[in-house]
């Protein structure tokens, strides 16, 4: 693990320099495309969804959750919701599947209803599983927990 | 990996086995931190970087760098939600790939056209910006240099540039990417009404007993505002909802009414519904009479092509297609009598019961209706015409301006309507809805500007298509781009926007965060800074403005756009600029820059540094010395202030959590144009629709026309392209975040499987998708979230490998100058 950060710390400053110090030629300079503008890249084969359950650390405490699972075909219209069916505070004891955040029982005014506000109905506007896709480009986001334990060892 | 809750608990036995036995460990190895001073977080709100719905959102910041979002609990547009896009605003910044440092074509050490982006300084920048700068105003005058910015742009940004382009350039070939997605609302509004921007609210959403979408996928694109119209239909068991659109998408999954139409007849549709309120007698005479005209409009009006394509040789009334003639509402009761429920079933495809239960929704006077749209009416070449119609509606059965009772135009960007629109950054606009072709507006804005007269000139520059083409042509030869990314935004790249861009007698420049297909065909990319990076101001689609502060340091050398435009002014004198015979009758104004003719004018330099919150930074603010943002904005206010467009003082946004203008004695406005809501409607007169001198609004008359270009035997197949929920626009910060880039990674076709099958296709299948434009690879999709009709495709244009901007048709509507992105001919072949 900590080889692996120092890597990325290392390829964050390499790339860094390299910007800085030598010139990039017009098809390399997009990172999302990394192919001339007159030329049609070969997409990629479609990828699968991550279906293994297995639950992935937070970027923070307010983020919502991504699906671990496949959701293909699940239906969430006027008419049935299909992932309430696990994951609905009352479903969680035979399915153990976590419960939806206490936030999603509350209205606009933050008082709790009874069952799933229906502002949050739609479980997809926020959730979303995840192929399983070769990142173009990596993000350098810090969480603040690597920031807390970075500054509290300096003090030590 | 996979580690059971017994074996997670042996594994955490000796840290806790420590801390008994007290030993000194280092709060690293503990296993919760609950100081406070160490956990706690600085809290600050901003709008949301992303669509028009304009949530508020919660920005935690540490040590320099943004740990946390989360929606702002105290925002009446999202009251604690956030979409998935606006849960992941902490990570947008973070792309490993900022651009960090100016880049310039070189070869030799010299710029070169054809050669590879090498780092400069931003002096070596500016100097190569100034010196073909002004070769080219020198040559061939002001019409030649040009800008294409943005409606995310904040509000000093668009206003700043706004002044160096038509006050400073004295060229008003400034157009934003607004012209993209919003100029067909902007025509629809000040024709009818005769002042921009909806007359409603967001709270209509509770208000509202039906809601019908004509072409909007707010479930994907509005997604918070769709979560308001959730809970107010699962919660108000009464509630309609009817979802129109070329094809079914994720809104349909909360309609009571679903309709798949064929493309370009909902002109027709529309008309239907008209006739079906006067032929069943639910006009509300007593409203028409009072607050409505009738017109009739031009009709045969062309594409908005090129003149030289055969179907504006063969349209009658390119000419004079923004014309109208007076009529009554007999004669109107006439026009629309051809649009009968029969013919409309047979044109649209839609059955005529459901045709008439959509009428009844809008005729039975005991429903409150509110009806959105955004791409679907916007992008489309009969746009303005589209939005006047279902005005047309709502002011037959007089339901407008009454809470639920709302013709609602979404915005598609965050400040489209804050910047493009109220700013005034289009090729014919002033602020406040001024334009350049009146001289009295012209006269206002030199006088607020304290600029001599003569300076902004009478005649519309270039829009946002006409720029693509007048770089082919080699008419307009310095051009920069702010805050988008045209190559893959602009339709028809390949036969315009890119031989536009890459003709050598052009210099381009492109201004962005992160490198695009933009960026690649530019000759010059300036680093820019991005949201809390610098201090700004967004308008969403309800007139309410919000604020920001800076709160945290672009990296590297990236500047604001701000700070680029006013430093690139530095490098100018009115001499090298403006007519020699304007600055002969002002001689004061003879040798001076034009930093110091717009910027340091006495008002926008009239707030000292001190006047700036030091809690936050300000990296403008403390380079220029003095509170620069603020000077913009009061002096851009002063245009809209007793005129219908009121802000209020710039300090109180920074308290506020966004206000909606006109902004009168410090009170919101909720509804405008009704009497006890609106300020500027004068009593008695209950509704008053003051855009327009008489006060009333206009019920034009206006027919179906065909699309431009319809399938054929050989391009068989309807193109439509848009968003999808996860990506922002091209994709340039959202495809950088990992969990949004996974959610949706590629671009797909998705397809009906009859029409797949047809081909020999399957899910997956590589294919070429082709027009008389342009083609690319990409891969068939036959399920998920969109299901397309037999005989339509759509295909997302977030990805920047696969640019269906190269298939689409550069066909706008010839009264918005807007896009068409919806609608072209294709064909499909495995590849």
């Amino acid at each position: 693990m900590k080889t692996g950060k120092l890597l990325s710390i290392i390829a964050l400053l390499g790339f860094t320099v390299s910007v800085m110090a030598t010139s990039v030629p017009e098809e390399k300079i997009d990172t999302l495309r990394l192919a001339p503008i007159n030329v049609e890249p070969t997409p990629p084969a479609m990828q699968a969804v991550i279906n293994t359950d297995v639950k992935q650390v937070r970027n923070y405490p307010m983020q919502p959750p991504v699906i671990p699972h496949k959701i293909d075909g699940y239906q969430i219209d006027l008419k049935v919701n299909k992932c309430m069916q696990c994951h609905a505070r009352t479903s969680t004891g035979h399915s153990q599947a976590p419960m939806v955040s206490v936030t999603h029982y509350m209205d606009r005014d933050n008082n709790f209803l009874a069952d799933l506000s229906p502002r949050r109905y739609f479980c997809t506007q926020c959730h979303a599983p995840q192929l399983d896709a070769k990142l173009l480009v990596e993000n350098d986001f810090v969480d603040i927990d690597h920031l807390i334990k970075a500054k509290a060892a300096v003090k030590h | 990996m996979k580690m059971n809750r017994r074996d997670f608990m042996k594994a955490n036995a000796a840290i806790a086995a420590a801390s008994v036995a007290g030993l000194a460990l280092p709060t690293s190895a503990s296993n919760l931190i609950t100081s406070s001073e160490q956990t706690k977080l600085e809290w600050n709100k901003a709008p949301c970087r992303f669509c028009g719905t304009g949530c508020s959102v919660m920005v935690a910041t540490r040590d320099g760098k943004v740990v946390a979002t989360h929606g702002d609990a105290k925002s009446e547009v999202n009251r604690g939600l956030n979409c998935i896009k606006g849960y992941f605003l902490s990570k947008i910044m973070y792309g490993r790939d900022r651009l960090q440092t100016p880049m310039l074509r070189m070869t030799d050490g010299k710029y070169d056209k054809h050669g590879e982006f090498t780092p400069i300084s931003w002096e070596k920048a500016f100097d190569t910006m100034a010196e073909r700068w002004k070769a080219t105003i020198k040559a061939k005058g002001p019409t030649a240099v040009g800008m294409f910015g943005s409606g995310q742009w904040t509000v000093w940004e668009g206003y700043a540039a706004v002044k160096l382009m038509k006050a400073g350039f004295g060229s008003n070939n400034i157009d934003p990417n607004a012209r993209h997605c919003m100029a067909s609302a902007v025509g629809g509004f000040m024709r009818t009404f005769g002042i921009d921007e909806p007359m409603g609210c967001y709270d209509d959403m509770e208000a509202a007993d039906a809601f019908v979408l004509w072409g909007s996928n707010m479930a994907e694109m509005h997604p918070i505002l769709w979560t308001r119209i959730t809970d107010r239909r699962l919660s108000a068991p009464h509630v309609k909802v009817a979802v129109l659109s070329t094809f079914e998408h994720r809104s349909f999954d909360l309609a009571d009414l679903p309709i798949v139409f064929t493309p370009q007849t909902d002109l027709a549709m529309l008309n239907f519904i008209a006739n079906y309120i006067i032929q069943n007698g639910k006009v509300n005479k007593d409203f028409v009479n009072k607050h409505v005209n009738f017109r009739k409009g031009t009709t045969d009006i062309g594409y908005g092509l090129r003149p030289t394509h055969p179907l504006e040789m063969k349209a009658k009334n390119v000419a004079t297609a923004g014309d109208s003639t007076p009529m009554d509402f007999d004669e109107f009761a006439k026009f629309v009598a051809d649009y009968d429920v029969e013919s409309v079933s047979k044109l649209s495809g839609v059955p005529e019961h459901k045709l008439i239960e959509l009428a009844e929704l809008y005729a039975d006077p005991n429903r409150k209706v509110t009806s959105f749209w955004t791409m679907g009416f916007n992008q489309h070449t009969r746009g303005v015409w589209c939005n006047n119609l279902i005005y047309n509606i709502h002011l037959l059965v007089g339901k407008i301006s009454t809470p639920g009772n709302s013709p609602f135009s979404l915005t598609g960007q965050p400040s489209a309507c804050g910047t493009a629109r109220e700013v005034g950054t289009f090729s014919h606009r002033l602020p406040a809805d001024m334009v350049v072709t009146n001289p009295e507006h012209r006269k206002h804005a030199e006088h607020i500007w304290k600029i001599p007269s003569g300076i902004i000139p009478p005649k519309p520059g270039y829009h946002a298509v006409e720029q693509n083409r007048r770089l082919k042509d080699g008419d307009l030869n310095c051009y920069w781009v702010q805050v988008n990314n045209n190559i893959q935004a602009g339709a028809n790249i390949n036969e315009e926007g890119l031989p536009g861009y890459r003709n050598p007698e052009n210099f381009i420049v492109v201004s962005d965060a992160y490198p695009t297909v933009t960026t690649q065909a530019a000759d010059l990319i300036l680093p820019t800074a991005m949201w809390v990076e610098k201090e700004g101001a967004y308008g969403n689609a309800e007139r309410r403005t919000q604020f920001w502060h800076q709160m945290v340091k672009a990296p590297g050398e990236s500047q604001s756009d701000l700070w680029q435009l006013m430093e690139f002014s530095k490098r100018f004198t009115t001499d090298e600029v403006w007519p020699a015979d304007v600055l002969a009758a002002n001689p004061q104004f003879k040798g001076k820059t034009l930093f110091e003719v717009l910027y340091q004018n006495g008002n926008v330099d009239k707030f000292p540094l001190s006047d700036a919150d030091p809690k936050y930074l300000n990296d403008e603010a403390k380079h220029f010395g003095f509170y620069v943002q603020k000077g913009l904005f009061e002096e851009y206010a002063t245009f809209g202030r007793g005129h219908g467009h009121d802000l209020a003082d710039f300090d109180v946004y920074h308290k506020e959590h966004g206000l909606r203008w006109p902004v009168v004695n410090g009170k919101e406005t909720k509804w405008r144009f009704r009497e006890g809501s609106d300020p500027y409607v004068k009593a008695g007169k209950d509704f008053e629709f003051y855009g327009k001198p008489d006060g009333r609004a206009v019920i034009f008359a206006l027919p179906y026309e065909p699309a431009a270009e319809e399938p054929d035997e050989e391009y068989d197949i309807w193109l439509s392209t848009g968003r999808v929920l996860e990506h922002w626009h091209s994709g340039s910060m959202t495809q950088r975040v990992p969990e949004l880039y996974k959610a949706f990674p590629d671009a797909v076709c998705f397809m009906h499987p009859d029409d797949a099958k047809k081909r020999g296709l399957r899910r997956g299948d590589e294919i070429r998708v082709i027009s008389r434009r342009g083609e690319i690879k990409t891969r068939v999709e036959t399920r998920g979230r969109n299901k397309p009709p037999v005989g339509l495709v759509f295909v997302p244009w977030f990805d920047a490998s696969q640019l269906i901007n190269k298939v689409t048709l550069d066909a706008t509507d010839p009264l918005s100058k807007q896009t068409d992105y919806k609608k072209c001919a294709i064909k499909i072949v495995k590849a």
